[in-house]
């Protein structure tokens, strides 16, 4: 007994040794730079940089395990000189910071933190501002991106870097971020298992939210706002997209989301309102969208050619002015039980389903496809008889693409 | 002029056809609102029977009421009283009093559902306007036409010919010469081929205001330019003018030179 209390208390007490905690501001602490704090700490401690300015760049972090915080009015400047944190290191966090000043590269991916190999990191309460990356994760794992704030100054896409860039990194949770007037908001390649929710992208000048060769995604209740084409999601394989809002996405290539070679996705519970084009898929196979709201879009979604079993029900289109454009043959895919703001048709059994069948593409969609410039015709006399005469008997568009079952009132959930 | 402006447009407000024209926009009005909870989607139906509707009635009416007077006319030539001012009288007559029935017609209902207060205000009072410039435009028009054609069975033929025109053939054939040099950079050609038809123009007008602008992102740069400034408001408003301006100048030369 008295063996194995003396050794719980030689536990605890080199638990305690093994967590010293370090202070750092610019006078009157025990240290005024943060990298020295750094290298005099050893795994596991922890250090509180006071308020202040630090004129600080590429601080090194290399195999140790520690907790950084700051105070509100931390600032770090790195005064366009590289990286502001450089980190390879488990279990580490970093919290209530900002990061100032990122230097622009057109070689190197000057970031304001650089985590790589690192596992079990927090990053959280970070403001970066006029960043050129914010936050470089490479080949990580399980870690937390939490309630941080970047924003860039970047005035084309090649002098502007990623806000979130992930880069074969596992099991990343990116949550409440608001990320601004980058080039993409956050950005996943080669990422798995992430899970991204409640983050507001905008003004981006590329994409709001970027998945390339990602599989296992899921993301939710995000706001993606006139970024320069919404959100993209290429090259993957099981994304969940889910409660998200997707608006004013206006421009020649600007999306909703633009969906290419995508498999296996399901879209839920999303709204997409006032965007040029809300979906665009390209390429996309085994989709299913169901319980969406497409709400004054230009075009509320154009599938392109090789797309395959995608199922669309029970989704809501309201005042778009084109429902759907299409291309090619209908190859299996779906569109049933929806509801179309446009139908005109009756309900005489009252059971909710209107009894004569909806063909959501008009000649005039067809006609705008060809030649862009021909939308000055848009609701005039002549093109209401054509897309009339081409409803009563389809020559130019898909003659089996037709909602059998359209809703006769709005999806609600 | 204004004591011909006055007895046209007294007799005109007397007629039973002023009236019907009140009544038919009264009731569209009504229906509209209140079997439809949308007030923006109202504002595209109405868009859609203004701009052919309008332009219509404007032209039939004009021809009309031009053979009507024809008497009533060659007396009032007889007296010491300006040709302009006699033509002018009666065109105003006829294009203000459609322009009331339209505003009252549609108006009344709109401000009964409590307009004033909505935020569809702007769009609708666009609504009203284009529909004023319009009358002025079919009319003065149609009184060209009847001041230029004797035989009243060619006159009704060559309005409703012109509606015809205006209002679906030019877009016909609009559409196809765009189809048709769909390689060569359209932009330009298209703005100068809406600003040429003053229905085709009302309609981007108020398009532009509602559904057309999440599609602009979808043309070209010029669009953009033009459709997204207040730039192209004003021009095409000046545009909408000239084409009243232009008929009216024809009226009083033509007028002018008639042999009665």
């Amino acid at each position: 007994m008295k063996l194995l209390f003396s050794v719980l208390l030689f536990i605890i007490s080199t638990c305690f040794a093994s967590s010293q905690t370090t202070t750092v501001c610019n006078a009157g602490c025990d240290f005024t730079s943060i990298q020295t704090a750094v290298d005099s700490s050893k795994s596991g401690d922890r250090i509180f940089i006071k308020k202040g300015l630090y004129k600080e760049s590429n601080i090194i972090i290399y195999k140790k395990s520690l907790h950084i915080s700051g105070e509100e009015g931390t600032i770090i400047d790195t005064q366009n000189n590289g990286y502001g944190f450089s980190v390879e290191a488990t279990d580490i966090i970093i919290k209530n910071l900002i990061i100032k000043n990122i230097e622009v590269s057109y070689t190197k991916e000057y970031a304001a933190i650089l985590l790589f190999k690192s596992y079990d990191f927090e990053i959280e309460n970070v403001t970066v501002e006029n960043a050129f990356f914010g936050f470089l994760i490479q080949k990580s794992k399980d870690g937390i991106v939490h309630n941080n704030t970047i924003s860039g100054e970047g005035k084309a896409e090649a002098d502007s870097g990623n806000a979130i860039h992930l880069w074969h990194c596992e099991n990343i949770k990116i949550t409440n971020n608001d990320v601004r007037r980058m080039r993409d908001g956050i950005y996943l390649e080669f990422g798995s298992n992430s899970y991204i929710s409640d983050n507001y992208s905008t003004e981006n000048m590329r994409y709001g939210l970027h998945f390339m060769f990602s599989n296992e995604n899921t993301y939710e209740n995000n706001i993606f706002e006139a970024n320069g084409a919404g959100v993209a999601v290429m090259f993957s394989k099981k994304i969940k997209m889910y409660n998200n809002i997707f608006k004013k996405n206006w421009g020649t290539a600007s999306y909703g989301i633009l969906l290419k070679e995508i498999n296996d996705a399901e879209l839920k519970h999303n709204i997409f309102e006032d965007n040029t084009i809300g979906i665009n898929a390209d390429g996309t196979n085994r989709i299913t969208y169901t319980e969406n709201t497409f709400k004054n879009n230009g075009y509320a979604i154009k599938v392109h050619g090789a797309c395959y079993d995608n199922i669309y029900s029970k989704n809501n289109f309201l005042y778009n002015s084109f429902d759907l454009s299409y291309s090619g043959n209908l190859n299996s895919n779906k569109f049933e039980n929806n509801y179309w703001s446009n139908y005109t048709g009756y309900d005489l059994d009252k059971n909710g389903i209107g009894d004569i069948p909806y063909r959501p593409v008009k000649l005039f969609s067809y006609l705008v496809n060809r030649t862009p410039e021909s939308i000055v015709l848009l609701r005039s006399l002549f093109i209401d008889i054509i897309d009339f005469s081409e409803k009563v008997s389809p020559v130019f568009t898909p003659e089996n693409l037709i909602d059998n079952k359209p809703l006769m009132t709005e999806v609600t959930w | 002029m204004l004591k011909i402006l006055k007895y046209s447009f007294f007799d005109l407000m007397r007629s039973s056809w002023s009236y019907v024209y009140f009544g038919f926009y009264l009731l569209l009005g009504i229906v509209l609102l209140f079997l439809n909870n949308d007030l923006s989607k109202a504002v595209i139906t109405l868009m859609n029977v203004i701009i052919v509707l309008v332009p219509l009635i404007g032209t039939i009416f004009g021809v009309m009421y031009y053979y009507n007077s024809k008497e009533f006319t060659e007396l009032l030539l007889a007296q010491p009283l300006k040709r302009s001012s006699i033509f002018l009288g009666q065109y105003l007559g006829v294009a203000i009093s459609l322009s009331m029935s339209l505003i009252l017609g549609l108006g009344l209902p709109f401000i009964a559902y409590g307009l004033l207060m909505s935020n569809a205000i702007w769009d609708f009072s666009l609504l009203l306007i284009v529909g004023i410039f319009l009358t002025f435009i079919f009319s003065a028009l149609a009184f060209n036409i009847a001041l230029s054609n004797e035989n009243k069975i060619k006159g009704f033929g060559y309005a409703i010919l012109l509606w015809l025109f205006l209002a679906i053939i030019y877009d016909g054939l609009f559409l196809m010469s765009l189809i048709l040099f769909e390689d060569y950079p359209l932009d330009k050609v298209s703005l100068i081929g809406t600003m040429l038809n003053p229905i085709d123009l009302s309609r981007t007008l108020i398009l532009l205001k509602l559904d057309i602008s999440a599609l602009l992102g979808y043309t070209g740069a010029v669009f953009k330019q033009f459709f997204g400034t207040s730039f192209g408001l004003i021009v095409s408003f000046l545009a909408l003018t000239l084409w009243v301006g232009l008929p009216v100048l024809r009226i009083i030369y033509k007028s002018k030179k008639k042999d009665f």
